[in-house]
């Protein structure tokens, strides 16, 4: 079953907040996840690893580095569950 | 001509089974109330543990922390930060250059939680599901780590590990950073979070636990002819340690001196204390000769006393052995009855006991000893705090742990 984009937002925004403390509403797609949202390369591996446990896709170390927006993440993790 | 730094205790902290801080904790000390509580949880019927109770924080992290500090912190880590923050704020938050700033934060038995909640993710969800803070916060010395980022503390962060003496060790090599020069202000002492199903199945197997499951809160009963064991609690001890010039400049409040630190091993056995009690002797007379104080000014003594049958004696055979007669007007505490053992966490916690008694001349009570051993040849404070006299006073606070590890700390008042 896929998950539409929006779904996949509101799951990240989810991951992103309980991460970071941040409010889920404050979590969209324009914002980078180190400039915006402050997130470290530790944080942003966890949520990554969370993020392929809820959605069931992989996302390779090669591809975290090319995710600098919400945005970026969501837009992968569609391709990567249509693939 | 250098002069080794006199050293003060001027902020406590904790979070424990009687209390969140140290106001509640120590008020539910002298009421003589007991933290022991049968466990809320299925454990004992599908895991088939033989031990149904324990001494569980009365303030849980989760009404004190916010939610990204609970995911990013183990539970011993998230104890140590909580004391520490209050230790920090009433030592009146310091000013204090970072590199004249250290910590020392033990634990005994380090990111239990962590470790098997990672073991469980494993096996469950495979190895892709393991999460990148798993060794940050498994890792012993990540307490340590995060008070020393919660502070700024850059003088060094250390975390001595020496199982239930930890906590008592971490304050003694704190006291010795500020002697040696090393720094002016160590925040220092244990934290614990131990009570998961394999800890106590395991302590279970080791029949080093209490098993009045119909009676948690008799359960920890030291120097009482039916003890049966230790009552294993959690959460962390913090004290924030001075050089007494440092204190003195900026007119902090103090508490009381840390005046001598004394340390051995018994090199005997892996769990069982040497029955002569030799190493226990040989740290409390470290400890006194370290401080210079004379042995008729110690009326206090917060034991070890973990309420299992032959340690308690040990010790109260090794008070006699160092004291001689003046070990007669020792007023001797064994807080464990009230608190559970809190292993890494103990020895600091007692050690603000020790504090907090000799700065508002209050002996904390043992309780449950409803019919004392025999052989106790010592004058154990029973149910009701007792007076402790005026004037020049000091007391000692004991901690050992399994492998031999003997830590006396001397303090005094001021």
């Amino acid at each position: 079953m896929a998950y539409s984009e929006q779904e996949i937002l509101a799951g990240l925004a989810e991951i992103v907040s309980e991460e970071t403390g941040l409010p889920a509403d404050s979590v969209l797609p324009e914002k980078s996840f180190t400039d915006d949202l402050d997130i470290d390369s530790l944080s942003m591996m966890t949520i990554v690893t969370l993020a392929e446990e809820k959605f069931d896709v992989r996302i390779p170390d090669d591809e975290v580095k090319n995710l600098t927006t919400v945005g970026d993440a969501v837009s992968f993790i569609n391709g990567a569950q249509a693939a | 001509m250098s002069t080794v730094p006199e050293v003060v205790v001027t902020g406590l902290g904790a979070t424990t089974p009687l209390g969140g801080d140290v106001p509640s904790t120590w008020q539910a000390a002298l009421a003589g109330e007991s933290g022991a509580r049968t466990l809320e949880n299925d454990w004992a019927e599908r895991y088939d543990i033989p031990v149904t109770f324990a001494a569980q924080l009365r303030v849980a992290p989760d009404q004190v922390l916010p939610r990204p500090e609970l995911k990013r912190m183990d539970p011993s880590a998230q104890y140590a930060v909580i004391a520490t923050r209050e230790a920090w704020k009433d030592a009146g938050s310091p000013e204090v250059d970072g590199d004249r700033l250290g910590a020392v934060v033990s634990s005994g038995i380090g990111g239990i939680w962590t470790t098997l909640d990672a073991w469980d993710t494993l096996r469950e969800k495979g190895g892709r599901r393991v999460l990148p803070m798993t060794v940050p916060m498994l890792m012993p010395n990540s307490p340590v780590a995060y008070v020393s980022l919660e502070l700024g503390a850059r003088a060094g962060a250390h975390a001595l590990v020496s199982a239930c003496a930890s906590g008592a060790e971490a304050i003694g090599y704190a006291v010795d950073m500020i002697r040696s020069g090393r720094a002016d202000v160590v925040v220092a002492g244990g934290t614990e979070a131990a009570i998961h199903p394999m800890p106590v199945a395991a302590f279970a197997a080791s029949r080093t636990l209490s098993t009045r499951n119909d009676d948690p809160t008799a359960a920890s009963r030291p120097y009482d002819t039916a003890r049966d064991g230790f009552v294993l609690g959690e959460g962390a001890g913090i004290v924030v340690l001075e050089s007494a010039e440092h204190a003195r400049a900026r007119g902090a409040r103090v508490y009381a001196r840390i005046a001598g630190v004394g340390l051995s091993a018994d090199g005997y056995h892996i769990t069982s204390p040497e029955p002569s009690g030799d190493g226990q002797i040989r740290a409390m007379q470290a400890a006194l000769a370290d401080s210079g104080v004379a042995a008729a000014d110690v009326h206090h003594v917060n034991a070890h006393a973990t309420s299992t049958v032959v340690g308690d004696l040990i010790e109260a055979r090794s008070i006699r052995g160092v004291l001689g007669s003046d070990a007669d007007h020792v007023a001797l505490s064994a807080t464990k009855s009230m608190t559970g053992h809190l292993l890494g966490g103990a020895g600091a916690l007692e050690t603000i006991f020790a504090v907090l008694a000799l700065h508002e001349r209050q002996a904390p009570p043992t309780i449950n000893v409803e019919d004392p051993d025999p052989e106790l040849v010592l004058d154990l404070v029973r149910d009701k705090p007792r007076t402790l006299p005026d004037g020049q006073v000091a007391a000692i606070n004991n901690s050992f742990g399994f492998g031999g590890h003997n830590v006396a700390l001397l303090v005094t008042s001021v």
